[in-house]
């Protein structure tokens, strides 16, 4: 039921937008949200809950990156037990 | 660190045994969907706790909604996950079937066409969801106190997440850290977790929807493990802090209230009412206070609690299939039943 998508935001029309889902072009709430035309949003149950800052690709990318720097660039196949790894890169 | 990396490592570790809990439907539908449990060591356990609103909507509710329908010149409306529901009798579904008008829409915010398209009908909104769905709801009222409608109503069932977690975690359960949901945590911010990663001093992990996605998020708490930290593997969509204006507009209207859960009893401030100043919107929400069983020997509380597994129930593929289902956890496509049914059978 927390589903949701993300779409281009098509058009403006005061807290109501035109979401544009791969074609499929869906009218939502977006007074929660600073929204431009062009801006990728991710949108539940008719409302937009957020901008997607970012390409989940390069989020990927960068969380990986992340990990290697945390792990101190211990070659992962040799850890068997996360244990007594440092934590770090936390909110 | 590749992707297959952090795989190898997750099949091959050999640390001490972890059980970890995902608290969204639809982590649940994902994980099995893409076959991760089969992935991963035998060390490091995964369940699904009460992470689907469907599922944790008590009969009471179902019941109270199917009395307002079958009253003349109502109408009730909502998503289509809870139309097949079992409530003490009946489900949304059969009742449908019988001449009570449910009309299944995509947003709630076309309720206010359809009411003024239709003045001389009530339309009620089931109102039911978390954090991720809350605002919806906020921006339906505030749009009914602002533009005055007078036909439209809200029958709520709305629940809050770091409550239930904290109630499995004070009932005993031993979970050693919590894939924390991803769209619910676009609405509270990554932050709503940490008094609870810092009382019970296991990691938290906001973790997106995609494969690659959860093995992230499972790797690093298996990583974090024994550690009272949140880190936030979502960030395209996840903030520290939330959407502000969302959780603002949520706390205009609603306020914190005793809820009650499928399977699992009251739990004190779990849930959300409309403030007495906007109560007249509400349908009764505040009196839902029974919870029957379809099927005596339904265990979806203990599924929902992480303390069986759907296939430790009698009923499981047998009296109860999503044909059939004899609990909410079959229903929605997103229970852990349904998923097990489906995916990991």
């Amino acid at each position: 039921m927390c589903v949701a998508l993300p779409g281009i935001v098509e058009k403006i029309e005061d807290n109501n937008v035109i979401v544009d889902f791969s074609g499929n072009k869906v009218r939502a709430f977006g007074g929660f949200c600073k929204l431009a035309p062009g801006d990728r949003v991710l949108v539940h149950a008719g409302c937009v809950l957020q901008v997607v800052s970012q390409s989940e690709a390069e989020e990927l990318e960068s969380i990986l990156k992340d990990i290697d720097v945390i792990g101190g660039g211990t070659p992962v196949r040799d850890v068997r037990s996360f244990a007594d790894e440092a934590a770090g890169a936390v909110l | 660190m590749t992707i297959d990396e952090v795989k190898d490592a997750l099949a091959g570790y050999d640390g001490r045994e972890l059980t970890l809990m995902e608290v969204c439907g639809s982590h649940t539908r994902a994980i099995a969907e893409y076959g991760i449990p089969g992935i991963l060591s035998p060390k490091i356990r995964l369940l699904s706790g009460p992470g689907c609103p469907v599922c944790v909507t008590p009969s009471s509710y179902i019941d109270r909604l199917l009395e307002i329908g079958r009253q003349p010149g109502h109408v009730i409306t909502t998503f289509g996950d809870l139309m097949r529901v079992p409530g003490s009798d009946s489900s949304l579904s059969e009742a449908k079937s019988e001449g009570v008008r449910v009309d299944m829409v995509y947003s709630p915010m076309q309720v206010v066409t359809m009411a003024a398209e239709e003045p001389e009908k009530t339309f009620v909104f089931a109102a039911v969801g978390f954090e991720t769905t809350i605002p919806v709801y906020a921006a339906l009222v505030d749009c009914i106190i602002k533009k005055d409608i007078r036909n439209i109503r809200l029958l709520l069932s709305l629940k809050t997440m770091p409550k239930v977690i904290a109630h499995l975690m004070e009932g005993g359960a031993a979970i050693d850290g919590f894939l924390a949901p991803g769209h619910v945590s676009v609405v509270t911010g990554a932050n709503a977790f940490r008094p609870l990663a810092e009382t019970y001093g296991i990691p938290f992990v906001v973790g997106g929807f995609e494969a690659k996605e959860l093995l992230l998020a499972i790797y690093d708490l298996v990583r974090l493990q024994g550690q009272g930290v949140v880190k936030n593997d979502y960030p395209s969509v996840v903030t520290a802090e939330g959407n502000p204006a969302a959780s603002e507009l949520c706390d205009t209207y609603f306020t914190p209230a005793d809820a009650l859960w499928r399977g699992m009893g009251t739990i004190p401030g779990s849930g959300l009412l409309l403030k007495k100043e906007y109560r007249r919107l509400d349908m009764g929400s505040d009196a839902l206070l029974s919870d029957h069983k379809k099927n005596a020997a339904c265990i979806c509380g203990q599924v929902l609690m992480g303390k069986k597994l759907p296939g430790e129930c009698p009923l499981f593929a047998k009296a109860c299939t999503p044909e059939h289902p004899q609990g909410a956890c079959m229903v929605s496509g997103e229970g852990s039943c349904r998923a097990y049914f489906v995916y990991q059978r």
